[in-house]
């Protein structure tokens, strides 16, 4: 199959769809520029073989099989000796390597850790004084997550407990966010865009509302009181669903939204190469509309990436406050 | 193709990933959320008790300008009342002089009134007596004239004579 790589077929035809794909999608190196990219590591589980830990420069972009295994669409499969692929082994690898993802959740991670617990240490050093530096910056964001969010959505008696959890989330996704908008290295890895990381996200929410949820919550969608029998046999399974449907959603809506927004600043970057395509000069005319509109997408993206972050934190906090949500609270509202 | 791998989940992506949140909820709940939440909750409630303290001494010291203003206002009605207690004792003395001054005036008057009557009665007594006495002179002088020759005694005592003599009989 086609490289993403512009170096590996002279003079290949410009493919936007491509183009974009491979900078959406995950690779096991880092592509710096035109050559250039940093291999990365690679790290196989293999239920039969057991680990095996190499670096991704050994496939040579796909091109050569190692240890048995090669680089296929971007996936690890096994081969046999022949150099075919054999889909029975391949069923076999658990792949952890480091890539370009995991290098980037890895960085996002390095960077929380790195500032958080220093802006902790500036509130003991600061005891009871006014935020200073980046204390000061990030101060209004855990506020308006502590104040707008936790206990809007959760209540003033119980926000305090999933407070560490909900920032985690928020952060952890407006750093990925950020990250993400940044054009080079070590950015460029639009970790909220990928499903995976999404995915990840959602299922924390869904055990979180699970192990947090009360007999009322619980009744509620199994029995709903006050509901006849044979309405139950059709709300049940929809309460079931909706339960696993929510945190879904969730992960639908920033993986889409962060994707969309990359794909739609690439296509405009895109065009200046097709339109350079048929003629250099109507590329370059192009060029200065793609370029508006790319730095419009990129406000836009930043703008999104604080809205997404907000919007998943939010939500998550909601479902978790309707199901830690007291008995007698709900049956007024319900009247 | 490329589509598909869009939207499959990575496994290896997850794996990293829930490792990641993991290592990044705990530490970051031991080392930063728990510190950063404790401390934002003690400021603001050192900041709510400055606020109340600031409110209570605000309070203080309206009821003490309140306690001011009612001392105040005592002095200020004290002060009238003395102002005005005076000003009666003082209209009162001056009255009451003014009755003493006037009576005694009119006693002086009065005095003066006797006195005079006293000298014009004295003044006029004398002057009746000096009258008497002019008179008397004047008659004597008369009377001297009158009698100066013996002829003129002669007759005169004839005539007393006579009348006496007359009286008698």
């Amino acid at each position: 199959m086609q490289d993403g790589h512009p170096g590996s077929e002279e003079k290949a035809e410009f493919n936007a769809g491509e183009l974009i794909m491979g900078h959406i999608a995950d690779e096991h190196g880092w592509h710096i520029a035109g050559e250039f990219s940093i291999p990365l590591p690679i790290i196989l589980y293999d239920t039969q073989r057991g680990l095996s830990v190499f670096s991704s420069a050994r496939f040579e972009h796909g091109h050569a099989a190692y240890n048995g295994y090669m680089l296929h669409d971007g996936k690890v499969v096994a081969v046999d000796a022949n150099g075919a692929i054999d889909e029975a082994a391949s069923k076999h690898i658990w792949d952890i390597s480091i890539t370009k993802n995991v290098f980037s959740i890895l960085l996002v991670t390095v960077l929380m850790l790195l500032i958080f617990p220093a802006v902790a240490k500036r509130y003991k050093q600061r005891e009871g004084q006014a935020p200073k530096g980046l204390q000061s910056l990030l101060e209004p964001v855990i506020l308006f997550v502590r104040d707008d969010v936790a206990k809007g959505a959760i209540g003033e008696k119980k926000y305090e407990r999933f407070m560490p959890y909900l920032l985690t989330t928020f952060f952890i996704i407006l750093f990925m966010n950020l990250l993400g908008l940044i054009p080079f290295f070590p950015g460029g890895a639009t970790l909220t865009g990928n499903i995976a990381i999404t995915f990840t996200l959602a299922v924390i929410v869904l055990f979180i509302v699970a192990f947090n949820g009360n007999g009322h919550y619980w009744r509620h969608i199994f029995a709903m009181p006050g509901v006849p029998a044979w309405v139950l046999l059709i709300l049940t399974p929809v309460e079931i669903l909706g339960m696993f449907l929510k945190p879904f959603v969730l992960m639908i809506r920033l993986f889409a939204n962060l994707a969309a927004g990359h794909i739609i600043g690439l296509s405009f970057f895109s065009l200046i190469f097709v339109f350079g395509a048929t003629s250099a000069a109507v590329g370059y005319g192009v060029s200065v509309v793609s370029l508006m509109f790319t730095v419009f997408m990129f406000f836009l993206e930043l703008l999104v990436a604080f809205i997404q972050a907000y919007v998943f934190t939010f939500l998550a906090a909601l479902y978790i406050g309707a199901a830690v949500e007291e008995s007698h609270e709900h049956q007024e509202s319900l009247v | 193709m490329l589509l598909a791998s869009l939207v499959e989940p990575a496994f290896g992506l997850i794996f990293w990933m829930t490792l990641s949140f993991g290592i990044a909820f705990f530490l970051l709940t031991k080392f930063a959320w728990k510190p950063i939440m404790g401390a934002l909750r003690d400021r603001e409630k050192s900041i709510e008790d400055a606020i109340g303290e600031a409110k209570k001494a605000r309070e203080e010291v309206a009821a003490m300008k309140a306690g001011n203003e009612e001392l105040l206002r005592e002095a200020r009605a004290e002060r009238d009342q003395m102002m005005k207690e005076a000003r009666e004792i003082r209209d009162r003395e001056v009255a009451q002089a003014k009755d003493r001054a006037k009576a005694e005036a009119d006693a002086l008057l009065a005095r003066a009134r006797e006195d005079i009557r006293n000298e014009k009665n004295a003044a006029i007594t004398d002057m009746k007596n000096q009258l008497g006495e002019l008179s008397i002179q004047v008659a004597e002088r008369i009377l001297r004239e009158k009698l100066g020759d013996k002829h003129a005694q002669e007759a005169l005592l004839q005539k007393v004579l006579k009348e006496s003599d007359l009286r008698l009989s």
